[in-house]
């Protein structure tokens, strides 16, 4: 085992070799993209609104989101998205427009590596903690909701 | 009309400016910024924060991931309250079904019709 005197030595050396990140450009970047994605999913909202005002405004935000989806699993495709993510970082990341790029890109990635235990496993590599926590958030709520 | 696109604008980015600050100093990884994300959504919604800033920032609020997690925990409520405990066991995953249901069948549909292209570094 290391004593901490080597560790923090170890700490010093990899803090040194590690790339330098410039922080101001990375905090703008993810500020523009993830503002300019939620600007996004207003206009598609509006215009389903538009086309369809009999529509409750659930079912209007539940088309949105599936609208965003399907535009960020193709982007994901087409090896856009990704470009994206290298300089946006959370801008591209914490949108829905992320979450779902968090399953496609896998999906497609893994693929080589087989259908079941490459694509379908490997699909849920970032989605499953999202997944695991989400819903057992949600019954946790529900439960407490329950109670009071 | 354009205001709000402009407050849609500064709410959304400033949560992706928030998490772009936890990235830099933390160094996490995206699945726990999502994780971390996510589960601030479901607290505030579940503490009735989250539905006054939905209302006012619309989609800057709604698009984020945490805007999933309130929808999840208000699903939540809204089932236990009208459902019991059923509800409460169901009412999350209901009020996000039709997203999760789409992101895993779109991820499907396009990994049957692309591959995988080859990642070129800092490009």
């Amino acid at each position: 085992m290391l004593n901490k005197e080597q560790k923090d030595t170890y700490n010093k050396y990899v803090q040194a070799k590690q790339p330098y990140t410039k922080y101001f450009p990375t905090l703008l970047w993810a500020f523009l993209v993830g503002g300019t994605i939620c600007c996004v999913g207003q206009g598609i909202y509006d215009a389903i609104m538009a086309l369809f005002p009999e529509l409750t405004k659930d079912v209007v935000q539940a088309y949105t989101l599936v609208t965003l989806i399907f535009i960020s699993t193709l982007l994901t495709g087409l090896g856009v998205y990704d470009k994206i993510g290298s300089f946006a970082g959370a801008g591209s990341v914490i949108p829905i427009t992320g979450f779902a790029n968090s399953i496609a890109s896998p999906a497609i990635e893994f693929k080589t590596e087989g259908w079941i235990f490459g694509m379908c496993v490997k699909m849920f590599t970032i989605a499953g903690p999202v997944l695991v926590n989400g819903i057992a958030g949600s019954v946790l709520v529900g439960l407490i909701y329950l109670c009071f | 009309m354009l205001l709000d696109y402009l407050i849609v604008f500064l709410v959304g980015g400033g949560i992706c400016l928030l998490g772009q600050i936890l990235v830099i100093r933390t160094q996490m990884t995206n699945a726990r910024i999502l994780v971390t994300f996510l589960m601030l959504g479901v607290f505030l919604e579940a503490v009735g924060l989250y539905g006054p800033l939905a209302e006012f920032a619309k989609a800057g609020a709604t698009i984020p991931i945490s805007g999933f997690g309130a929808t999840l925990a208000r699903g939540a409520i809204e089932g236990a309250s009208a459902g019991g405990l059923l509800g409460a066991i169901k009412g999350g995953l209901a009020a996000t079904s039709a997203g999760i249901a789409a992101a895993v069948v779109f991820s499907y549909l396009m990994a049957l019709i692309f591959s995988s292209h080859t990642k070129s570094n800092g490009k």
